[in-house]
Parts: structure tokens; C-alpha cells; sequence
């Protein structure tokens, strides 16, 4: 018997641990001495107020969607991948490659071209990881936070000793060329008279990850490795008496999040930066954590974890700017819920699941 | 002559870059032998690290701010064991929740206090740990080899290294030779075994992750009180997850962990020191120092020199009656 029913996991639960984040966010707000009300109303017109809020919105939202989507498969296959902030960095590399040393000819065919190598990139980082848990037993959490660190180190040596052009100070690579900057929303969705997302970064891998969320979806829940993947993260003793290979499942779901996480650069280096600098994921692939445990690891809850979020940062970056209130107010959010979505699921759910029970004996 | 004073003056940093890892990696041996994973050692070190500093700067007292900062380290370990003890929550979601919540409430209530950019002021006289000279350091010090190793390596520092290195005995003598060690150990084996012969496995949770809490506070409050003069943003950068790596390194033993440390202090030493090191002809750039601890842990944890295998309950919430 189901303790309580579907809607109550999947609806009533990631809003009340979102609700006592959001309450806990403002005591923060309060105790600093700054206004919650106002707070959240300079972050809705600041993030939701015009185009140009919605711009970069949407554009932060496309970065925690590919993020996002990455922890999400890793949690079907029950693994817990940190690292898709080095999978992203290295992701970065792959496109900034693809788009300084080749020649194209049009935006649409370097648009694939990044795409691949991004994935390529970011799934090869994912790797040796996925290889060490399959194979050696390694801690996929441990050893995805150390190959983090070691794809800063490694970013960082490529862009001050290898791609950074002669006589620049700057730990970045050069500015891509002309032609394989992509369409931004601005120029996408301008009228003559009425110019739309003037200046916003966000560009057309919003629709990239958009697809990608719908990839996903049909990957899990209607395909054969969907299944495979969902049926080895549910028991692992049940998937190998079903004759489904433990090392094959893991490698291949942590390729397939490598690769989702790596996607991010199409949206930051090829569509925002359009170069390659320094801290360039901002944190992004952490942030698919929070995305993840809010969205209940299903594509359509990523996409709308993911706009939340974006939200946050770009209201975040408003606040930041009228108030005194630091960016790092985001930092803390993201905190709070993923300890309630995440870590402290179990607190909001046994109080529901025994007020069902009680429901039900009622009802009989 | 020269040569042996340039190892001295590296060594003696290594001393000084070892002691955050090793407080912090004996924070996480006692949690992780008690079957409590902790990837949050960075977000506690980084915390205690903000209120020690915070408090000192107000108070003018450095030891007010140590308890400041072991205090608000607590904090954060209550709230891993309410997670993770409690709630039977994941442990290591909640590690990654409470890394992030430090790294934004340190710069938040920063800016709130001291409108400063999200750093403290800088200390200065009582609001900093002063280093000890030990007896005779100044006359010994024209003695050849030994004199530098006695005033230079050993004596000079601040009292809460030599703390740190103290509880590497005390740390090996209380889980190795206490019945407290006893059961704490087995509990991160075999929690069931423990509950049976009626000790309760909560308990001994809760304790193990209070004392990892307190470790991590004095690693934190070291690092912006003696280490460095004040708080900035971020100040802890990676090291509570070197000292995971060291951890896993030293294969969850103490003696070995200060091996480890020692090693990664090292490491730290040597790139602050020389940047890109030349060894005839060929360059070892500064980045490869700095990943050379997490590649180091990633080749251990591969089990190809030596196998890492972590407490066996470990990661695992105990259910009473399954």
C-alpha cells in the first residue's frame, strides 16, 4: 500500500521543503537588517519585470538545465555526481577548441560541431570516474570532487600556458570568430520598432536544453537503457538478477551525465562569453544539485527547478546591485534547499505520510 | 649552507599549511570511523574560520574567538547529525548543503557586520594567536643544523599547531585503546552489533560528528587567527576537501594521516615558494603541484597502490529493527 498518494511526493513535498527554505531565507534577509517583502519584490521585477530580466533569467536557467539534467541521470542510476563543474569546465575547453581552430562556415554547423565536443569533453571527464566506480569501487562522489579540483588545475594550465594569445595578460583564450557567434534572443525576437532581451545573454541553447530535457525524458522512461538505468538505481541485487550488467549501467549513465553537464558550454562559452576564460561554469554544476533534488531527478521538474533558479540569480544580481544585500544570498538559498529537498527530506515527509495514514483510517 | 636554509624555511611552512589539513583530517577520521561521511569539512572549517575571526576582531580576545569559531563549527556538525543521524538523510547531500550554506552566510553576516566587502578587519595584538618561542630558541640559533631545525622548524609557532599535532597520539589513543575508540569504530563497522549489545548507536554518532565539529572549529579559527590575519571570503579554498583526500589517503588511520598532511603541506609549500619549478630542462608548472594531492587520492582510491576501503557502515543511516 502506498503510504500516501502520487501527488503528495511529487507536488506537496518539494513545495513545503521550498516553502521552509524561502521562510528561512527571509529570517536570514531579516536578520541582517534588510526588508524579505521588498527583497523579493526588487528580485521579481529585477529577474521577471522586463525582457531584459527574462534574458538573463532564461539564460542562467539554460546552464542549471543542462546541469541539472546531468545529476538527474546520475541519480537514476543511483550515483551522486559532484562533478559536473570540471565535466562543465572541460565541456568549455571542447567548444573553445572547436570554434578557434576550425574554420566554420556558419553558426548552424559549429553550433552541432560544439555540441559534440562539449559532449565528447565532458563525458570523457565523467570517464575514469565512472571507470574507477565501476571497476575499482572507488567512491564516484570522492572521486568526482577531486577530478573538480583537477579540472581547475588543468583549465587553468591550459589558458596561462597554452591558449592564451601572445601579449595578453589575461588567463583567456582569444574572441571567437564572427561567424560562430550564436543567435542571441535579442536578435531572435526584435521587431524593428520593439527591441526584446536588448543586451541579455541568453541565446538560442535555451531550445538546445529544452530538447535535451525532452531527450531525457524518452531516454528514462521510454527506452530499454531507461529502463536498464531506473531498474539498477531502484535495487542493484534485482538489475543483476535481471541480467543487467552493473558496469555497463554505471559507465554508461555517467557518460551520458558527462556529456548533459559538458552541453552547459554551448550556453556560457560559445553563447555568452564567446571565449574561454577562467571560472567560466560559475558554480553552475553545483548548482544542478539543487536542481536535481528540487526537480525529483524528472526532466520536466529540472526545467522548472531550472527557471527558479535562474530566477534567484538574476533577481540575486539585482539585489546585489540596489541593496546592500550580497550575491552570496543565493549561495545560501541553494543551501537551504537542498538540505530540505535533499538531506532533510525525510523531516517533512514522515509528518505527511503519518497525517495520509490518519486521513485514510478516517475515511474507512 | 644556503641550500639547507631554503629547505628549513620550506619545511617550517609545511608545518605551518599542514596543520589546517591535519586538524581537519582528524575532524573527518572521527566521523568517518563512526560511519558519518563528511564532505562538509570545508563548509565547517570555513565557518569557524569567519566567527573566530569575527569575534576576535570585536572582543580584541583571540580565545573568545576560538570558542566562537569551535562554536559555530558545532552548529553546523548538529545540523549534519540532525540530517544525517536523525532524518536518516543522505549524508553526503548534506555535506554538499552545508558547504554551500557556510560559503554564503560567512560572506552575508560579514557584510552585515563589518561592511568590508564580506571580510573581517584585520587582527592585530591579542585578537591574534602569537607564536611560542620555546626555551633557549634565540641562543641556540647559531648552532649549525641543529640550531636552525630547534628556533626555526620546531619552536615559533602558534599554540594551536602544536595542538594539532598532539592530537595525532591522542587521536590514535582513543580509538585504539578506549572503550569510547572501541565502539567507535564498530559502530562505523557494524552498527547493528553495537545496538545489540545495548550502546546506543545514536549516541555514538552524535559524538563522533560533535567531535569532528570541534576539530574542524579550531582548524578554522587557525587559519583566519594565526595562519592569516582576518577573514576573507572563500579563505578555507579547498582545503577541507584536501584533507578528505588526505583522509582517504592515509586509509582512515591516524598516524598516517599526518603523513599525509605532512605530504599535501608540502605540496602547498613548495608552489607557494617556487611557482613553476625547473628540473633541468624540464618545467613542472604551479598547477601541477596544485592538483597533484587530488590525483594522488584519485590513484588510492583506484586501489592500484594499495587499496582504500572506508568503514564499512559508512554512508549508511542505521534503522533500529530492520
Amino acid at each position: 500500500m502506498e503510504k500516501m498518494p502520487k501527488w503528495a511526493d511529487v507536488v506537496l513535498i518539494p513545495l513545503i521543503s521550498l516553502l521552509l527554505a524561502a521562510l528561512l531565507s527571509a529570517l536570514v534577509i531579516l536578520a541582517i537588517g534588510e526588508n524579505p517583502i521588498e527583497a523579493v519584490n526588487l528580485m521579481v521585477t529585477g529577474a521577471l519585470g522586463s525582457t531584459y530580466g527574462w534574458g538573463y533569467t532564461l539564460y542562467y536557467a539554460t546552464n542549471f538545465m543542462f546541469t541539472g539534467l546531468a545529476v538527474a541521470v546520475a541519480f537514476h542510476a543511483r550515483m551522486f555526481n559532484i562533478g559536473g563543474e570540471g565535466q562543465a569546465m572541460l565541456g568549455g575547453l571542447g567548444v573553445a577548441v572547436v570554434c578557434l581552430y576550425v574554420p566554420w562556415p556558419h553558426w548552424s554547423i559549429a553550433l552541432l560541431a560544439a555540441c559534440a565536443a562539449s559532449m565528447l569533453f565532458g563525458a570523457a571527464w565523467a570517464a575514469i570516474p565512472a571507470y574507477l566506480q565501476a571497476k575499482r569501487g572507488s567512491h564516484i562522489v570522492i572521486t568526482t570532487i577531486m577530478f573538480n579540483f583537477i579540472a581547475a588545475a588543468f583549465l587553468n594550465y591550459m589558458l596561462v600556458n597554452v591558449m592564451r594569445p601572445q601579449g595578453s595578460q589575461d588567463p583567456a583564450t582569444a574572441r571567437f570568430a564572427e561567424t560562430v557567434h550564436l543567435p542571441t534572443f535579442q536578435s531572435m525576437f526584435s521587431t524593428a520598432e520593439n527591441v526584446m532581451f536588448r543586451g541579455a545573454p541568453a541565446n538560442i541553447s535555451f531550445f538546445v536544453a529544452l530538447l535535451a530535457c525532452v531527450v531525457v525524458w524518452a531516454l528514462i522512461w521510454r527506452t530499454r537503457l531507461g529502463y536498464e538505468i531506473r531498474a539498477y538505481g531502484h535495487s542493484e541485487t534485482g538489475a543483476v538478477y535481471a541480467g543487467i550488467s552493473p558496469v555497463r549501467i554505471t559507465i554508461i549513465a555517467m557518460l551520458i551525465s558527462g556529456a548533459l553537464a559538458g552541453l552547459m558550454a554551448i550556453n556560457n562559452v560559445m553563447g555568452e562569453a564567446e571565449r574561454l576564460v577562467l571560472n567560466s561554469t560559475e558554480g553552475a554544476g553545483f548548482i544542478g544539485i539543487a536542481v536535481a533534488l528540487m526537480g525529483r531527478s524528472h526532466p520536466f521538474g529540472v526545467f522548472l527547478a531550472a527557471i527558479l533558479f535562474g530566477f534567484l540569480y538574476q533577481g540575486g544580481a539585482e539585489l546585489a546591485l540596489w541593496t546592500s544585500i550580497p550575491r552570496e544570498l543565493i549561495v545560501v538559498i541553494q543551501a537551504l534547499v537542498i538540505l530540505f529537498t535533499g538531506a532533510l527530506d525525510n523531516m517533512v515527509r514522515m509528518p505527511l505520510e503519518k497525517l495520509f495514514l490518519g486521513l485514510r483510517r478516517g475515511a474507512e | 649552507m644556503e641550500f639547507f636554509l631554503t629547505l628549513i624555511q620550506v619545511l617550517d611552512s609545511t608545518i605551518r599549511l599542514a596543520t589546517p589539513l591535519l586538524l581537519a583530517c582528524l575532524a573527518g577520521l572521527y566521523s568517518e570511523r563512526a560511519g558519518i561521511f563528511d564532505i562538509g569539512l570545508e563548509g565547517k572549517m570555513l565557518m569557524a574560520a569567519f566567527f573566530s575571526a569575527a569575534v576576535a576582531a570585536v572582543t580584541g580576545s583571540v580565545w573568545l574567538g576560538l570558542l566562537a569559531g569551535i562554536a559555530s563549527s558545532l552548529a553546523l556538525s548538529g545540523l549534519h547529525g540532525l540530517a544525517s543521524i536523525t532524518f536518516r538523510g543522505n549524508q553526503l547531500i548534506s555535506g554538499v548543503a552545508i558547504n554551500f550554506l557556510a560559503a554564503g552566510l560567512t560572506v552575508l553576516v560579514a557584510q552585515s557586520w563589518f561592511q568590508q566587502g564580506g571580510r573581517t578587519p584585520s587582527l592585530f595584538g591579542g585578537g591574534r594567536f602569537v607564536p611560542i618561542e620555546f626555551p633557549f630558541a634565540e641562543t641556540v640559533s647559531g648552532v649549525p643544523v641543529i640550531g636552525p631545525i630547534y628556533s626555526e622548524l620546531l619552536s615559533g609557532h602558534s599554540v594551536l599547531v602544536y595542538v594539532a599535532f598532539l592530537m595525532v597520539p591522542a587521536t590514535w589513543w582513543i580509538l585504539f585503546r578506549t572503550r569510547f575508540g572501541l565502539r567507535l569504530r564498530a559502530v562505523g563497522e557494524n552498527p547493528a552489533a553495537v545496538d545489540t549489545a545495548g550502546v546506543s548507536v545514536v549516541g555514538l554518532r552524535y559524538a563522533a560528528v560533535a567531535i569532528c565539529g570541534v576539530l574542524c572549529g579550531i582548524a578554522g579559527a587557525y587559519l583566519a587567527t594565526a595562519l592569516q590575519a582576518g577573514f576573507v571570503k572563500d579563505m578555507t579554498a579547498g582545503r577541507g576537501f584536501i584533507a578528505l583526500a588526505a583522509l582517504i589517503f592515509a586509509k582512515w588511520r591516524p598516524w598516517h594521516a599526518m603523513g599525509a598532511c605532512l605530504l599535501f603541506g608540502l605540496l602547498q609549500a613548495v608552489a607557494l615558494r617556487f611557482q613553476n619549478i625547473d628540473l633541468g630542462g624540464v618545467v613542472i608548472p604551479v598547477q601541477v603541484m596544485d592538483a597533484l594531492p587530488y590525483i594522488l587520492t584519485v590513484v588510492i582510491l583506484a586501489g592500484f597502490v594499495g587499496k582504500a576501503v572506508p568503514p564499512r557502515a559508512g554512508g549508511e543511516p542505521y534503522v533500529k529493527e530492520r
